[in-house]
């Protein structure tokens, strides 16, 4: 039996669906992403089984039962929330004992538990200072903490890491795959930052409008996206208008805008004449100099229109024969950019058959 | 340079002062030809272009302080005059004070005003810090109307729209029943608290409105029923809010006027009406003295309400 | 919240006393008086009863108050020197709060509660006690009982109340867009006009209606400071009540009065709005 199950919820707030017939399942000890722009409904989603929103159609289930009377007081889950939400007349240890005086805990119960959790998150000398004597990444471990330090069923994270600074946010990233897995609770983390759900997670939900677009492993949701949303909201993508030539079920022939005919491997719904779009991620794209020997199945000559040199890697944008444009990345290897090609040079651009994803409309 | 000039409009205001002490018009004309003095001298100053704006901004504000505390000053200097007529200084005395203190008349106008202060601001207190809390939570749609409209209108309609329902309906509807409903202390106490919710509430939404929110949800989420979220959480954060709105109720309550005239009725006595009544009938520097006590009285209010709640009383506006 | 049945008894629980308090003392009471207006006077003075108890006796609704009103062209006199004084008193405490905001906003944030406290200290002080400085003042320059001591009354109360308001909105202002309008030419007095004051409109509309709807329902500073011909719309009403016992006559000009600041309200607001919007 999955821990969450939430079955074909809905939420409407006047005429607009905010979440539209969702249904998930989270299983017990998973890292589970909601991920998907503002205004997809995660975050309803969040406080729905947190207990602050009743949905109008559909039921919420924890380990089989029915949460719709539950108060969220009640219910063993616990929130992190976007702003920590820590109390300010409240020392950082009275604020992580909080739950367990609340479901009436033996103070000595209390004093270890306290110990252990502050311990957990590296604050162990901060118990008596106030939340605005603490940085913004201690307060973060203190909101942490305190929502774990009873073991609830599961966590609710919404952006925990949106207020931080870059560095210190991938610092946390590490730290809280870390924490999940020595603790075991089961993380539900929201969040509208595609890289870090491809880092953190087990299994994420990719969301859109109230819907969800695809709920699968990270690399699966990278690799095989399976709509045109996907594709465009994760990472990076080419995406080029095409139809299909010929279908078969051991690949397609696809005529691309602006390109030509190209291989890809076989999608489902995809017939003759389909309209879709072909995706390809740059780091699939290898760029060459002009009349490489190439053994790769796509390959098509251009020439460099412009690039973007970010330190480690550098995508070059290149515009081709029959008009379209593809972004190619390559790594520097070499110290200082590796002077590659410049703006306006010919060069030969491939990628192998099945790095091209065909998505139907 | 521009001090100068700023300096040469002080001592042109403090000659003003002066000429209300001494009772005489000439400081007066001294002191405003002082004034222009300054003023024309900033004028005609070739200096720093730049500091131009700033030094009318400091002209014109000297000036603005001046003219609000000159009268407050003058009253309560001649509080220690000894001279029966409030004209010019004579010398110094405590008489006016110790006149007061055997004042019956007074010292019971004086109990009754505490009395009312303190009864109308406690339950004027707990009616809006309700109020405030409920309008942050909930945002009703009548209460807001009804809570605001008593503190932006003119305190004359209050007066006399309560006027008529204590005499002409709530008299006439409790008489039956054996009780004999009159102004008085109650109608008063009534009528304070009607005004000081508004207050209250003000401060204690204003109060509200500054704290993040998403604090009482963690409360529920972490095992708070809504009642020990309440009492561990909302009550602790507000409080500061709801001492200064006790403060500034009961400010109100001493101080209030014109609600007081209309719903007192004949025999009760509160301190503004006495004073009023000595303005009117027999002005002596007695007046000036309980004046300055008052004063004191409502300065250590708001200095207090101050310290406790500092956003609160910007809020106000 | 999760069970919106607990949700809703929490509601009505804090709601609730303050509604039914102020609907019993203060809704109620205003529309006694509304009622009031359109009956008769009482024999001994108050209000007549609404059915007659003795046959030939006056009872019931009239329009008589508003009849007397309309009829006589002393009391549009009044309500139309009553609009004078207010706007007279909002002027000159704008030209005096104006400065004095300006200049408290514009200093070292550590000064600024300082000289903020110092405005409302006279806040402090009585209102009679206000007052009866005045009278202090203008006894020996023989300029008592004079409209001018009722106008310098009117300001002396009321200037707090434009200066709070004024100061929180210039608080807020950018000083950017002052170095940015300077970087683009504009001198000092330009800069004060096209930038400061229109982006001020909101807080100078605040403080205006902060003062002029007091000033206009004002009796006792035209009594005490006044001479006879002084009388505001204040004092007419405080002489119905009170003098002449002629209630629903003076519930008549209360409703007046009502509409008139009800009215300046309107206005205000839709300003403060279309300023915000227009500059």
């Amino acid at each position: 039996m999955p821990l969450l199950d939430i079955r074909n919820v809905t939420r409407r707030f006047g005429a607009l669906a905010a979440v539209d017939n969702v249904s998930l399942t989270i299983e017990a000890g998973e890292f589970f992403t909601l991920l998907g722009p503002s205004g997809c409904g995660k975050t309803t989603l969040l406080r729905m089984i947190a207990g602050f929103d009743l949905p109008d159609a559909g039921a919420i289930l924890l380990d089989g039962r029915d949460l719709a009377d539950t108060p969220p007081e009640k219910r063993p889950i616990h929130t992190v929330f976007q702003s920590y939400a820590l109390f300010p007349h409240m020392t950082v240890a009275q604020n992580v004992a909080f739950p367990l005086k609340m479901a009436g805990k033996p103070p000595a119960e209390i004093g270890t538990k306290l110990k252990e959790a502050l311990a957990q998150v590296h604050l162990e000398d901060k118990g008596d200072q106030y939340p605005h004597e603490l940085s913004g990444g201690q307060k973060q471990r203190v909101a942490l903490a305190r929502a774990l330090v009873n073991r609830p069923r599961v966590l609710l994270l919404d952006e925990p890491l949106g207020a931080l600074d870059a560095k210190l946010r991938e610092e946390m990233q590490i730290e809280l795959i870390g924490l999940q897995r020595e603790v075991g609770v089961t993380f539900v983390f929201v969040t509208h930052a595609q890289a870090e759900a491809l880092a953190l997670s087990h299994r994420i939900a990719v969301m859109n409008a109230g819907r969800i677009e695809q709920l699968d492993e990270p690399s699966k949701i990278y690799g095989f996206p399976k709509n045109r949303f996907v594709a465009d909201f994760i990472g990076h993508c080419n995406m080029l208008e095409a139809a299909v030539i010929e279908a078969s079920p051991h690949g397609l022939r696809l005529d691309v805008k602006g390109l030509g005919e190209v291989s890809a491997p076989a999608a489902e719904r995809a017939r003759a004449r389909s309209a879709g779009v072909l995706a390809i991620r740059p780091e699939q794209v290898r760029i060459a100099a002009a009349d490489t020997a190439h053994e790769l199945a796509n390959r098509f000559a251009g020439r460099v229109q412009d690039f973007l040199y970010v330190g480690d890697v550098t995508t070059y944008l290149v515009e081709l024969a029959n008009g379209a444009r593809l972004e190619a990345l390559l790594a520097n290897s070499a110290p200082g950019r590796a002077r590659f090609f410049e703006v306006g040079e010919p060069v030969e651009v491939a990628w192998r058959r099945d790095a091209g994803v065909f998505l139907p409309d | 340079m521009r001090k100068l000039a700023l300096g040469v409009e002080a001592a042109g205001l403090l000659a003003i002062f002066w000429s209300f002490l001494a009772g005489d018009a000439r400081y007066a004309a001294f002191g405003v030809g002082a004034a222009l003095l300054a003023a024309a001298a900033a004028i005609g100053w070739r200096g720093e272009r730049r500091s131009l704006p700033r030094f009318w901004l400091w002209f014109a504000s000297l000036a603005a302080y001046a003219f609000l505390y000159i009268p407050l000053a003058i009253v309560v200097i001649f509080s220690f005059n000894d001279s029966k007529l409030n004209a010019e200084w004579v010398g110094f005395t405590l008489d006016w004070y110790h006149r007061l203190a055997a004042n019956e008349s007074m010292l019971q106008a004086a109990a009754n005003s505490l009395a009312i202060a303190l009864l109308a601001s406690s339950i004027a207190t707990v009616l809006g810090t309700m109020a405030g809390i409920a309008m942050h939570r909930f945002r009703p749609r009548l209460l807001p109307f009804l809570v605001f409209t008593p503190v932006a209108m003119p305190e004359i309609l209050l007066g006399v729209s309560l006027l008529i329902f204590f005499l002409n309906s709530a008299k006439p509807l409790l008489a039956p029943v054996g009780i004999e409903f009159d102004l008085g202390l109650l109608t008063v106490i009534l009528a304070h608290i009607t005004f000081s919710i508004g207050f209250v509430a003000i401060i204690v939404r204003a109060r509200l409105a500054g704290m993040d929110d998403s604090i009482f949800e963690a409360a529920r989420d972490l095992g708070a029923t809504p009642w020990q979220s309440f009492r561990l959480v909302t009550f602790p954060l507000v409080l500061p809010g709801i001492i200064a709105g006790a403060l500034m109720a009961f400010t109100l309550s001493i101080d209030d006027f014109v609600i007081t005239f209309f719903t007192v009725g004949v025999g009760t006595k509160t301190l503004p009406l006495e004073i009023y009544t000595m303005i009117k009938v027999a002005v002596t520097p007695e007046v000036n003295a309980i004046s300055t006590l008052l004063m004191l009285l409502t300065l250590a209010m708001i200095v207090i309400a101050g310290r406790v709640a500092p956003d609160a009383l910007r809020a106000k506006a | 919240m999760a069970t919106s049945r607990a949700a809703g008894r929490t509601r009505w629980l804090v709601t609730g006393p303050p509604f039914v308090f102020l609907v019993l003392f203060f809704l109620v009471p205003a529309l006694i008086m509304v009622v009031a207006s359109f009956r008769y006077p009482g024999d001994f003075g108050g209000l007549a009863p609404l059915a007659p108890a003795k046959p030939g006796e006056e009872a019931g609704l009239t329009l008589d108050n508003y009849r007397m009103f309309f009829s006589d062209w002393i009391y549009f006199q009044i309500f139309l020197k009553s609009f004078g004084v207010a706007a007279i008193t909002t002027l000159v405490c704008l030209i005096i709060a104006y400065p004095l905001a300006a200049l408290i906003a514009r200093s070292p944030k550590r000064h600024r509660d300082l000289m903020v406290l110092l405005c409302v200290l006279p806040f402090a002080s009585n209102f009679l006690v206000r007052v009866y400085a005045w009278m202090i003042m203008l006894g020996p320059f023989d300029l008592l009982f004079s409209q001018f001591a009722v106008l310098a009354g009117m300001v002396y109360v009321h200037l707090p109340f434009m200066i709070l308001p004024l100061y929180t909105n210039l608080e807020k202002h950018d000083p950017m867009l002052l170095d940015a309008a300077q970087d683009l030419g504009a001198n000092g007095w330009q800069r004060f006009w096209r930038v400061t004051f229109p982006l001020s409109a909101p807080g100078v509309f605040a403080g205006s209606a902060l003062v002029f709807i007091p000033v206009l329902g004002m009796f006792a500073i035209p009594e005490i400071l006044g001479g006879i011909g002084d009388w505001l719309v204040g004092n007419m009403i405080k002489e119905a009540f009170l003098g002449v016992r002629d209630w629903p006559f003076g519930s008549m000009l209360s409703l007046m009065l009502t509409v008139c600041v009800l009215a300046i309200a309107g206005v205000a607001t839709w300003l403060a709005r279309r300023g915000v919007a227009g500059a």
